[in-house]
């Protein structure tokens, strides 16, 4: 890649920090600048955050239906999924799954609520009282 | 307490921390593409039927932390590394570390690091950040990403260091000693010794998933991903590829730019027409790396996509795979 093709599009980077690329000067020597993002890349991104909305969506539906309990939705919103939740908090993947079904949920000691609040980074009361 | 580390921003994270640290301790002479050349920094591996957010495994790097030990190895240098157990401990060596005025790299998770861009905060452990100082309470911090020096709270550098999940980072702590005075017949057996290295893994290690045969997986794979997964998925597959390849710190063309830079440097201590040429070559590669970016880029711009997107990404790939195969062919040979 030459200098001056080095692209320059508005990215999630913008304001924040800017990227480093290797490319060729006018004598054809390798040296760095900076870019401030580039369409293709953003694109990318934009498309996995979409999914991600759509799956946080789709698991908010589902706690207001009563199918699954708060903690799907907080997975989801987190971008975590049941092995990460599972080492963070110590509980096995399929105690997490029990966890999911509301009748299960709602029997569980304000302790293992405190373990998910912690895991999720938010209070026990979100877990408790979930309203979104 | 604060030592004199200077801030460096680099392409990758890790060549990043490992150039910085050395440049601290005196080797004036290192690079981001010395580092990275010398120590392995390209790889490629689709590990199949694992997933990873819901996409394709794939990677275009060598194991995280290997570029600085294979570097320092080859200039004699030793890496001290440090994992913990638990958080108390952890704390308390990094802490005296930084009392003693050592700046230290620390291997750390991105979804809880406050400075990174929210859209980048993914649960991805293999970050890295050097911890040069602490005042008033707050960690003085130098991530190779970010344009100047930044700052982390005790409690979210406890967060990030201990961040969960593949690659958990448990508080990984490095930092490079015993450092002598590096010879310039050390720095040239160490370039020859990363381009070997790096020519066999991509060559020659055995199984059709790792190195260039990797890329050409990767390729056949791509052509079914529509049929098999519906136009949506097969979408969020390819966006997932283009992520791992063109972001931050890892990358397909991002690398080869890397790399045409480094053997243009191989060239000032040993003096081969040789790389000059390669370099180019390089350079080519990764002109065709971010051109295939582009033409994968279109199938997930829209939601509507067709198989001539997927094949012709394939065949791309499998042009890009030919390609490195004979220049890492032609590399090896070098003596």
């Amino acid at each position: 890649m030459k200098k001056e093709d080095i692209p320059q599009d508005q990215s999630a980077l913008t304001g924040v920090t800017r990227d480093v690329c290797y490319v060729k000067d006018k004598d054809g020597k390798y040296t760095t600048d900076l870019s401030i993002g580039w369409q293709v890349k953003k694109q990318a991104l934009d498309n996995a955050w979409e999914d991600i909305h759509e799956r946080v969506k789709e698991a908010l539906e589902k706690v207001r239906r009563n199918e699954v309990s708060p903690i799907v939705y907080f997975m989801e919103l987190k971008l975590m999924d049941i092995p990460l939740l599972s080492s963070y908090t110590g509980f096995w993947r399929w105690t997490i799954k029990r966890h999911f079904k509301p009748s299960v949920f709602n029997t569980l000691s304000d302790k293992k609520l405190m373990i998910y609040a912690k895991a999720f980074d938010i209070s026990i009361n979100d877990l408790k009282n979930f309203k979104e | 307490m604060k030592s004199s580390y200077q801030h460096i921003q680099t392409a990758h994270c890790e060549n990043g921390v490992a150039t910085g640290l050395l440049k601290y301790h005196g080797l004036d002479f290192m690079t981001e593409p010395l580092m990275f050349g010398i120590g392995s920094g390209i790889f490629y591996i689709h590990i199949p039927f694992l997933m990873v957010n819901g996409g394709p495994a794939v990677s275009y790097r060598s194991m995280p932390g290997w570029i600085f030990s294979r570097t320092s190895k080859a200039l004699g240098i030793k890496v001290k590394r440090k994992k913990f157990s638990n958080e108390k401990d952890a704390y308390e060596y990094l802490n005296h570390q930084i009392e003693k005025g050592n700046p230290v790299g620390c291997q750390v998770g991105v979804f809880n690091l406050p400075y990174f861009p929210s859209e980048y905060r993914f649960h991805f452990n293999a970050h890295n950040i050097v911890v040069f100082g602490k005042e008033n309470g707050h960690y003085l911090v130098s991530d190779p990403v970010m344009e100047t020096f930044t700052t982390l709270t005790e409690a979210d550098m406890e967060k990030v260091r201990f961040a969960k999940g593949p690659l958990a980072p448990k508080g990984h702590v490095y930092f490079p000693e015993h450092i002598k005075p590096v010879s310039k017949e050390q720095i040239q057996k160490a370039i020859l010794k990363g381009i070997k290295r790096t020519s066999f893994e991509m060559l020659h290690l055995p199984g059709p998933i790792v190195g260039v045969s990797g890329i050409n997986y990767t390729a056949r794979q791509m052509r079914k991903w529509r049929d098999a997964l519906g136009q949506r998925k097969a979408g969020l597959f390819m966006g997932q590829i283009v992520r791992m390849q063109e972001e931050i710190g890892t990358g397909g063309g991002g690398f080869r730019f890397i790399y045409a830079a480094f053997l243009e440097q191989a060239y000032e201590y040993i003096p081969n027409e040789k790389f000059l040429v390669l370099s180019d070559e390089f350079t080519k590669i990764g002109d065709m790396w971010r051109e295939a970016a582009i033409t994968m880029g279109r199938i997930f711009k829209g939601r509507l996509n067709e198989q001539k997107d997927f094949l012709q990404s394939a065949d791309m790939l499998d042009e890009i795979a030919a390609l490195e195969k004979a220049a890492f062919k032609a590399l090896n040979k070098i003596k």
